[in-house]
C-alpha cells in the first residue's frame, strides 16, 4: 500500500539579508507545488539558503522549483545556495542548468525565394521520377510479355478480386444513382419540348461514353489507388521494398505490374457494369416518372448508342485504370518512411489520379472529336 | 519463490493467464517486483515475454489473474483508477514508438502537457532535461525520422521518464543497439533507479544487460507456459539444475567472462 502523500512545502524564514527556504513533503509533477514568487512574497533577500527539512518522495517537480530559484537569483544578482540539498538533487539541478544553456533551437525557417526555388526543383524531380517510373513499367511489361511464367499471377488475381469484385457494391450504387440523376436532369429540358423519350438517348450516350468510365475511375481512385499507395508505402517503411531490391528483384515487376494489370483488366469490366447499372437507373426513372415503357426506352437508346461509343468508353476505362494504378504505386514507392509519409502518399495518390483522369478525359474528348469517333 | 510483503511491492502479479484467440501463451504466472528493483523478464524467442508485458501495461486484457501496481488492482480497475495508475508507469517500446509528426522535444513534452499543470516554459525545460539525461542534447528539435535507431530508443526512454513514473517498463531496450550504446542505456537505467528509486521491468534476452544490471530475473518458457526460474542471474547461472536455464545463461556467461 502506498504511504499517505504529504503536501509539497517550501517554508521561508528571513534572517537579515538571507532567506532560508526549507523544503519538505512529497514533490510530484502531477500534483501542485509551491511557486517561488509565493515563497518569496515580495521580499528581496541577497542570499537564499535552500535546505532539506523532511523532503519525502521527490521528482522533477523539485528541480523545476529550484531552477526557478536559480533563474531568479541570476536575474536579481542574489546568491542561491543549493549545496545543503541532497547530493542527487544537486547533481540533477546541475544537469538541468547545462541542458538549459546548451539547448539551442534548431532553425528550420527558410526564406520565400528559397522555398519557391526548392518547390520548382522538386516539381522537376517529381516529373523526371514519374517519367522514369513510367519507363520502368513499360520495360517491366515487355519483360512480362517475354517471360510470362515469371509474372506474379497469384498476386495479380488477388488484386483483381480486391479492386474488381470487391468494388461491385459501391460501383453499383453510384452508377445506378448517376443514371437516376441524369434522367431527372434530362427530363427537365426534354419535357418542355415533348421529347421525353430522348431521355433514353441522353442516358445511354452519356453513361457509355463518359460517366461509366469516369465515375468508376473516381471510385477506384479513392478505393484502390489509396490502398495501393498505403500498402506500398507501408512496405517501404518496413524496408520490404529494399529487401526486394537487394535480392536483385525489381519492385516494379513484383509489386507494380500485378496491380497495374489487375486495374487495367478490371476497370473496363467495371465501367461496362457501371454503364449497364446507369442505364437501368435511367430506365427506372423513365418508367415511373416519365411513363416510358422499358421496351421503348431500350429501342430508343439503341438507335443512338453503337459499338463505337462502347469502344470510346472502354478505351477511357483502360486508361483511367492505368492512371490510378500508376499514381497509387508511384506515390507508395516514393513515400516517406513514416506513418505520416504513408498518409500523405495515400492522399496524394487519390488527388493525382483524379486530376490526371479529368485531364485525360478532356484530351480524349478533343481527340475523339478529331477522329470522328 | 520469494514472496516479498505486498506493501513493499511495486508490482504484484497473481495467477495471470494470457494469450490470443483462445491460444494460451502463459498460464498461472505469479510474481512480485519490490520497489526500486531492476527486474528482468527473460527467455527464448516466442516464450511470451512481450505478451506478458502487454498484459502488464494493459494493452491486452488477461484471460485470468490479477495485476496490481503499488497494491492497487489494475486489471479490474474502473476508468478513473486505471487512468491514475497509467500515470504511474512509463513504457519504452521496442522501436521507440516515437510520434513521427512531433519533434523529440514535443514527444517528451506531450505527456507533461496532458497530465500536469506545468507552464509551457517549465514543460520545455523539463523535456530538455529529460533529453539531456539520455544524452540527446542538441537534438531536441529533430524529428524521429532524422535520427538513428539507438537515438530513437533513447528518446523513447526520455518520453517514458517524462512524468517521473515510479515504474518503467522497457521492451527489448538493447535490441538493435551496438554494445557501447547498449551499455550506456544500462547505465542510464541504473542512474534512474539510484536517483528516483524507480522500479524497472525489462524484457530482454541481452545477456550483457542481464548480468550487468539485473537484481532479479524471471525466466519464461514456451513449453512450460510460465516461469521456470526466478532469482539473481548469477545465482541462477551457477546453481540452477534446469538445463533450459543454464543453457540460456551460460552461453552468455562464457561470452562475458
Amino acid at each position: 500500500m502506498s504511504d499517505p502523500v504529504q503536501t509539497a512545502r517550501a517554508e521561508a524564514t528571513l534572517e537579515g539579508d538571507a532567506l532560508t527556504v526549507a523544503l519538505a513533503g512529497d514533490w510530484s509533477i502531477t500534483r501542485p507545488r509551491p511557486a517561488w514568487a509565493g515563497v518569496l512574497a515580495g521580499r528581496t533577500p541577497k542570499r537564499v539558503n535552500l535546505r532539506d527539512s523532511g523532503l519525502g518522495q521527490w521528482d522533477s517537480s523539485v528541480l523545476l522549483f529550484l531552477f526557478e530559484v536559480q533563474q531568479w537569483a541570476r536575474i536579481t544578482g542574489a546568491y542561491a545556495d543549493t549545496k545543503a540539498l541532497p547530493a542527487k538533487v544537486h547533481a540533477l539541478l546541475g544537469q538541468m542548468s547545462t541542458s538549459h544553456e546548451t539547448s539551442v533551437p534548431f532553425d528550420r525557417s527558410k526564406n520565400f525565394i528559397e522555398d519557391v526555388g526548392e518547390a520548382t526543383l522538386d516539381m522537376g524531380r517529381k516529373m523526371r521520377k514519374f517519367a522514369s517510373f513510367l519507363g520502368e513499367c513499360t520495360l517491366g511489361a515487355a519483360r512480362l510479355v517475354k517471360r510470362p511464367r515469371k509474372f506474379r499471377w497469384a498476386d495479380c488475381l488477388d488484386e483483381m478480386q480486391q479492386c474488381g469484385a470487391m468494388a461491385l457494391p459501391i460501383v453499383s450504387l453510384i452508377s445506378f444513382l448517376i443514371g437516376v440523376t441524369l434522367a431527372y436532369t434530362g427530363a427537365i429540358v426534354l419535357r418542355q419540348y415533348g421529347g421525353d423519350i430522348y431521355v433514353a438517348d441522353l442516358i445511354g450516350l452519356s453513361m457509355v461514353r463518359e460517366m461509366g468510365a469516369l465515375m468508376t475511375g473516381v471510385v477506384l481512385a479513392g478505393r484502390t489507388g489509396a490502398a495501393f499507395a498505403a500498402t506500398l508505402g507501408n512496405m517501404k517503411a518496413n524496408e520490404e521494398i529494399d529487401a526486394l531490391e537487394t535480392l536483385g528483384l525489381s519492385a516494379v515487376d513484383f509489386l507494380v505490374l500485378p496491380r497495374l494489370l489487375a486495374l487495367g483488366v478490371m476497370m473496363p469490366l467495371l465501367a461496362m457494369y457501371a454503364n449497364a447499372l446507369g442505364i437501368v437507373g435511367g430506365m427506372a426513372v423513365s418508367m415511373t416518372v416519365l411513363k416510358i415503357p422499358p421496351t421503348a426506352y431500350w429501342v430508343e437508346m439503341l438507335t443512338i448508342v453503337d459499338l463505337s461509343d462502347l469502344l470510346v468508353g472502354t478505351i477511357k476505362a483502360v486508361t483511367f485504370g492505368l492512371i490510378i494504378g500508376l499514381c497509387g504505386c508511384l506515390r507508395g514507392i516514393e513515400a516517406d518512411r513514416s506513418a505520416a509519409g504513408v498518409g500523405r502518399a495515400a492522399t496524394s495518390a487519390v488527388v493525382t489520379a483524379i486530376l490526371l483522369i479529368i485531364v485525360a478525359d478532356a484530351i480524349f474528348a478533343v481527340a475523339f472529336d478529331i477522329l470522328g469517333l | 519463490m520469494a514472496e516479498p510483503a505486498p506493501a513493499a511491492s511495486a508490482i504484484d502479479v497473481t495467477g495471470l493467464s494470457c494469450g490470443y484467440d483462445g491460444n494460451i501463451v502463459l498460464q498461472d504466472v505469479t510474481f512480485s517486483v519490490p520497489r526500486g528493483e531492476i527486474f528482468f523478464v527473460i527467455g527464448g524467442s516466442g516464450c511470451g515475454k512481450s505478451t506478458l508485458l502487454r498484459n502488464l501495461i494493459g494493452l491486452h486484457q488477461p484471460l485470468a489473474g490479477q495485476v496490481r501496481f503499488h497494491g492497487r488492482s489494475f486489471t479490474d480497475a474502473d476508468l478513473a483508477t486505471r487512468r491514475s495508475l497509467l500515470k504511474t508507469f512509463g513504457v519504452l517500446y521496442q522501436g521507440g514508438a516515437l510520434w513521427t509528426s512531433l519533434t523529440l522535444r514535443q514527444n517528451v513534452a506531450l505527456p507533461l502537457e496532458e497530465h500536469t499543470d506545468l507552464s509551457p516554459r517549465e514543460v520545455a525545460e523539463l523535456s530538455c532535461l529529460k533529453l539531456a539525461q539520455v544524452g540527446l542534447t542538441g537534438f531536441e528539435d529533430y524529428y524521429p525520422a532524422e535520427i538513428s535507431g539507438g537515438m530513437k530508443k533513447r528518446a523513447g526512454f526520455a518520453r517514458a521518464l517524462a512524468l517521473d513514473p515510479s515504474i518503467v517498463f522497457l521492451d527489448e531496450p538493447s535490441a538493435g543497439l551496438d554494445p557501447v550504446t547498449s551499455r550506456k542505456l544500462d547505465e542510464l537505467v541504473m542512474q534512474v533507479r539510484d536517483t528516483f528509486g524507480t522500479t524497472l521491468v525489462i524484457v530482454s534476452h541481452e545477456l550483457a544487460s542481464i548480468f550487468g544490471i539485473a537484481d532479479r530475473v524471471i525466466m519464461l518458457d514456451r513449453e512450460a507456459k510460465g516461469i521456470i526460474a526466478e532469482g539473481a542471474p548469477r545465482e541462477l547461472a551457477e546453481q540452477s539444475r534446469d538445463p533450459r536455464v543454464t543453457e540460456f545463461l551460460h552461453r552468455g556467461d562464457k561470452l562475458h567472462a
